[in-house]
């Protein structure tokens, strides 16, 4: 009686229902489909001489992870290879993590230099260092 | 196995954290679980086993140069913590972890008696 009153995954439940909610008041969604959930998460930063992309893609081979950098737009690409076992008698709980192939693109500051670009891919976070040009820096100007 | 509820009030009363995406696959030997973990290194993994309860706890690691100010957060945490209830027929102290690539792999094996037999049925 009491597991029908109060299911085990209330809680569970109230999680889905406040991510629901966050999705559907998520107002201005980015044009390239929403952001939130989104495989891999990215975070994204400047300095004063750098731009700084993060992607949490855990789980790649580092070869394949296609980076590209085109008109101030950056792309991030590749595949995540399923890590299930090929036993067919086993049974799946729970199946939240990604599989299967991913894009996300970032278009980046006017001031970005397209020859100034490193990536490293370190405990499944690639990390992206595109550097600003000279003339964009911050410049402390003499007052006469 | 089942995710432990009543560790709710106590995580809200901890620090905030993310929750890690898993995948939980069950097959004769035992259970595997993979937990997506981008960022956590080796050293600040905490993994722990207090009588039936599994806690995977593990601190972000960020190359971060000085004077970043961030102006786009998905992650938006500097930590994952996920606590999960085993059930009585797997073997809590024989549980294999490894973390490759922000994915960590825990192995927990079924007891010897909890395994599968072929029981005969013999004609009569």
């Amino acid at each position: 009686m009491y597991r029908t009153l109060f299911p085990r995954d209330v809680f569970a439940e109230l999680d889905r229902l406040q991510n629901e909610l966050q999705t559907a008041f998520d107002i201005y969604p980015n044009i390239r489909g929403g952001t939130r959930g989104g495989y891999p998460a990215l975070n994204v930063g400047t300095t004063p001489r750098t731009v700084e992309i993060y992607a949490f893609a855990p789980g790649l081979d580092p070869t394949f992870i296609d980076v590209q950098l085109e008109n101030g737009v950056l792309t991030i690409a590749g595949e995540r290879r399923r890590t299930r076992h090929g036993d067919d008698k086993a049974t799946v709980h729970i199946g939240e993590r990604f599989d299967g192939r991913f894009r996300r693109v970032v278009s980046l500051p006017e001031d970005v230099d397209p020859n100034g670009v490193t990536a490293q891919y370190r405990n499944g976070v690639l990390h992206v260092t595109v550097n600003r040009k000279e003339a964009a820096q911050p410049r402390r100007i003499t007052v006469q | 196995m089942s995710e432990r509820n009543q560790e709710r009030g106590q995580q809200v009363a901890n620090e905030a954290s993310l929750m890690p995406p898993v995948e939980v696959i069950e097959d004769k030997e035992g259970i595997v679980l993979y937990a997506d973990l981008p960022g956590v290194p080796k050293d600040s993994l905490n993994l722990n086993v207090e009588g039936d309860t599994v806690t995977i706890e593990g601190a972000l690691a960020l190359d971060v140069p000085e004077g970043l100010e961030v102006t786009h957060a998905e992650v938006s945490l500097p930590r994952f913590r996920r606590v999960f209830t085993l059930s009585k027929e797997l073997n809590a102290n024989k549980i294999a972890a490894e973390l490759s690539n922000g994915v960590l792999t825990l192995r927990i094996p079924k007891a010897d008696h909890a395994q599968p037999r072929r029981i005969e049925v013999k004609a009569g």
